[in-house]
């Protein structure tokens, strides 16, 4: 009853071009922004912020990066870790080597950066599409897994390959205690969604899923495919390094060459997957769903006081995960964003069925 | 005629690198033939995962992610099975096994998602990999088993006269090798001869039009997932043999990647020859390329075969996209 839009007129194309058109979205909306800016660092504690919501956060960053290329653009891409890892090498170098820099600045280039290596992968796309796509993004995968283990310059010719960061220093505001990253990282993400989804209801957003749709269909309406797959490249990339500098930075603290290996890349696809493709909103469930589940799991044998081995948990993770996937595929390919959708759309039309 | 110069450029880079290392004296004739073989044996290896590939991919459109996962699943039945019955009992049973999963898959994966888009269906297969992952390890256990073949292990010294200090070789590699040869003898032999081979292939073809002559499409796909199951069976005894039965089986299936793409994803000799020139390309990379350039551009360590096969796969993609020998047809955008 309480969830409907009658008597809620647009009487001009601003109102009409909201980005949440219904006043009780917007309501919603603000409350859910003031419990978790205001509310939330006073309730949550910080074993909940370093292990669920920290990682929630920035898994999010990237599953959204993700989501706009192969949700949006319909390019697969099964090693977008690999520009995860390019965004927190070139944070790490950029902070060695430029000190005075400030960090925003710093995740701005690095996301910079890891957007030209991600154009440079994406120009296979211009010629191939679907599976082998798929393969030329794991050789990007492999490719600088290899470059940031082997090449000595990237790591500060560190022995053991592996790199360490110092505290964000944001203008004398020191990111140092859980709540403080959450905040930060709060502040990060808000931003980039937002633009996220003013950039697909954009004529960008709106080329991208024309060539998703059908790419000659979308090049006879007149738009540049090359344009299209390169500016998707580009901007996912710029997502996904960002996010890999926060991942670095703020959640790892160090970490070791092979912490962005190809089991984080399938990680990505399925936040997208199981949260829903071609939907900002499912970005959001689906990290969550991948970032609550594995703990959910590692506790759940204590709950029902079954003692098993940390081993058998893992396994019992993976064909959960494996079985989930399946499960989604089939019932609901657009994943849970969509479940949320018909959510709202029955809480419309409630008590009534049509 | 633009393409064709462009392949002959490819073709004979190519040659250039194979022979570079014998032509400056970087290494002695008896060395290099020790590596080209080396490369082939492990290239045998990389083929028969490729060859399940294949077959899935020709009669069914699924880019089957997990071949890999099946390759260890088997491997790890047949090896855990073997301590308590002999090794043939432990292989057939294996064999219902791979079957079985194959029913299973057709019936919970496969037909719910009938006609829907190939990389949904590659996005399922990965499901699959990680449940037969953890299924496998969860009922037989994640440590590294061995499986014996009763094959020895020490390697013997062959064409002691033809180079000084001849060429050393592994039984076992040999074996394999004439494993996988057998193998694909056998599945001509059965594409060719036999009914049910013959079904395969029309459905490969067309499968609208096979299923409008009669072929049962759902019971098509069981037998042709058996039949990767069972080519998966024997690359993970053969590999299981070499190495030891552990979980980086599972990663070969990354791989079996590029060799399709080398090979064509729809041709079992494209796999075969596809395997061949991956395995030797990437450990001729390896050992004659990598010292090169860790001294060159000062790197911590060689490893350049782990990316070596992928970029070799990209440089095909962009001259042969079609693969060796694979059908003219392709997605182009």
């Amino acid at each position: 009853m309480l969830y409907r839009e009658n008597g809620q007129f647009k009487t001009s194309y601003r109102q009409d071009q909201q980005m949440l058109p219904i006043l009780q979205d917007r309501i919603f909306m603000g409350l859910l922004l003031l419990f978790v800016y205001v509310g939330a660092p006073f309730i949550f504690s910080d074993y909940f912020f370093l292990s669920i919501l920290i990682p929630f956060l920035i898994l999010s960053l990237a599953a959204l990066g993700l989501n706009l290329l192969v949700g949006y653009c319909g390019q697969i891409s099964i090693g977008h870790a690999a520009f995860m890892s390019v965004g927190a090498y070139a944070a790490y170098n950029l902070v060695l080597r430029l000190p005075q820099l400030n960090f925003l600045v710093v995740l701005i280039l690095a996301g910079l950066i890891a957007a030209l290596v991600g154009l440079l992968f994406g120009i296979p796309s211009l010629r191939i599409r679907g599976l082998y796509l798929a393969v030329a993004t794991l050789a990007a995968q492999f490719f600088t897994d290899w470059t940031f283990a082997r090449v000595k310059w990237f790591t500060n010719y560190a022995p053991s390959g592996s790199v360490s960061t110092a505290t964000i220093d944001l203008f004398g505001w020191h990111v140092d205690s859980p709540v403080r990253k959450y905040l930060f990282l709060l502040a990060v993400v808000t931003l980039f969604a937002v633009l996220a989804k003013n950039l697909v209801r954009s004529h960008i957003g709106r080329a991208w899923m024309a060539m998703r749709d059908m790419d000659v269909a979308a090049e006879v309406i007149g738009i540049r495919p090359v344009y299209a797959k390169l500016t998707a490249f580009g901007v996912s990339s710029f997502y996904v390094g960002v996010a890999g500098a926060l991942w670095g930075f703020v959640h790892l603290g160090s970490w070791e060459p092979l912490a962005f290996n190809i089991t984080l890349s399938l990680n990505l696809l399925f936040m997208i997957i199981i949260g829903g493709m071609g939907s900002v909103l499912g970005s959001f469930f689906g990290a969550f769903f991948i970032v609550a589940l594995p703990i959910l799991l590692n506790r759940a044998p204590e709950w029902i006081g079954v003692d098993m081995s940390t081993a058998m948990v893992s396994h019992l993770e993976s064909m959960i995960f494996g079985s989930l996937i399946v499960f989604f595929l089939i019932v609901e390919p657009q994943g849970l964003a969509r479940l949320w959708a018909i959510g709202k759309e029955k809480l419309r039309l409630w008590p009534f069925p049509h | 005629m633009r393409k064709n110069f462009n392949m002959i450029v490819l073709g004979v880079a190519l040659m250039a690198g194979l022979i570079a290392p014998l032509v400056t004296g970087a290494s002695s004739a008896g060395f290099y033939t020790e590596v080209l073989l080396g490369g082939l044996m492990a290239g045998v290896l990389y083929s028969l995962v490729a060859l399940g590939f294949v077959l899935i991919f020709k009669a069914s459109g699924v880019f089957n992610f997990a071949q890999g996962a099946m390759v260890l699943f088997a491997a790890l039945s047949v090896a855990r099975m073997a301590e308590m019955m002999p090794l043939w009992a432990a292989i057939l049973l294996a064999v219902g096994i791979m079957v079985a999963l194959a029913f299973v898959v057709e019936r919970v994966v496969l037909r719910p998602l009938v006609n829907q888009d190939p990389v949904v269906l590659l996005m399922a297969t990965l499901g699959v990999t990680y449940f037969l992952d953890g299924f496998g390890q969860t009922i037989w256990g994640s440590d590294i088993y061995e499986i014996n073949l009763g094959i020895a292990k020490e390697p013997v010294m062959i064409l002691g006269n033809l180079f000084e200090g001849g060429i050393l070789i592994n039984k076992d590699d040999v074996a394999a090798t004439v494993a996988a040869a057998l193998l694909v003898i056998l599945l001509a032999l059965f594409f060719q001869k036999t009914k049910t081979g013959r079904a395969l292939r029309a459905v490969a073809d067309d499968h609208l039009a096979a299923q409008s002559i009669g072929i049962p499409l759902n019971r098509i796909w069981v037998i042709v997932w058996s039949l990767a199951g069972v080519v998966a069976l024997v690359a993970g005894v053969v590999w299981g043999a070499k190495l030891g039965v552990q979980f980086s089986i599972s990663q070969v299936a990354l791989k079996a990647l590029p060799v399709v793409i080398l090979g064509g994803f729809t041709s079992i000799p494209g796999a075969i020859v596809g395997g061949l020139i991956i395995g030797v390309g990437e450990k001729m990379a390896e050992v004659f390329l990598a010292p090169v350039m860790v001294k060159a551009f000062d790197l911590a360590g060689g490893g350049i075969e782990n990316w070596f096969a992928y970029v070799l796969a990209l440089l095909f993609l962009l001259v042969l996209p079609q693969g060796l020998f694979g059908e003219k047809h392709i997605d182009r955008v």
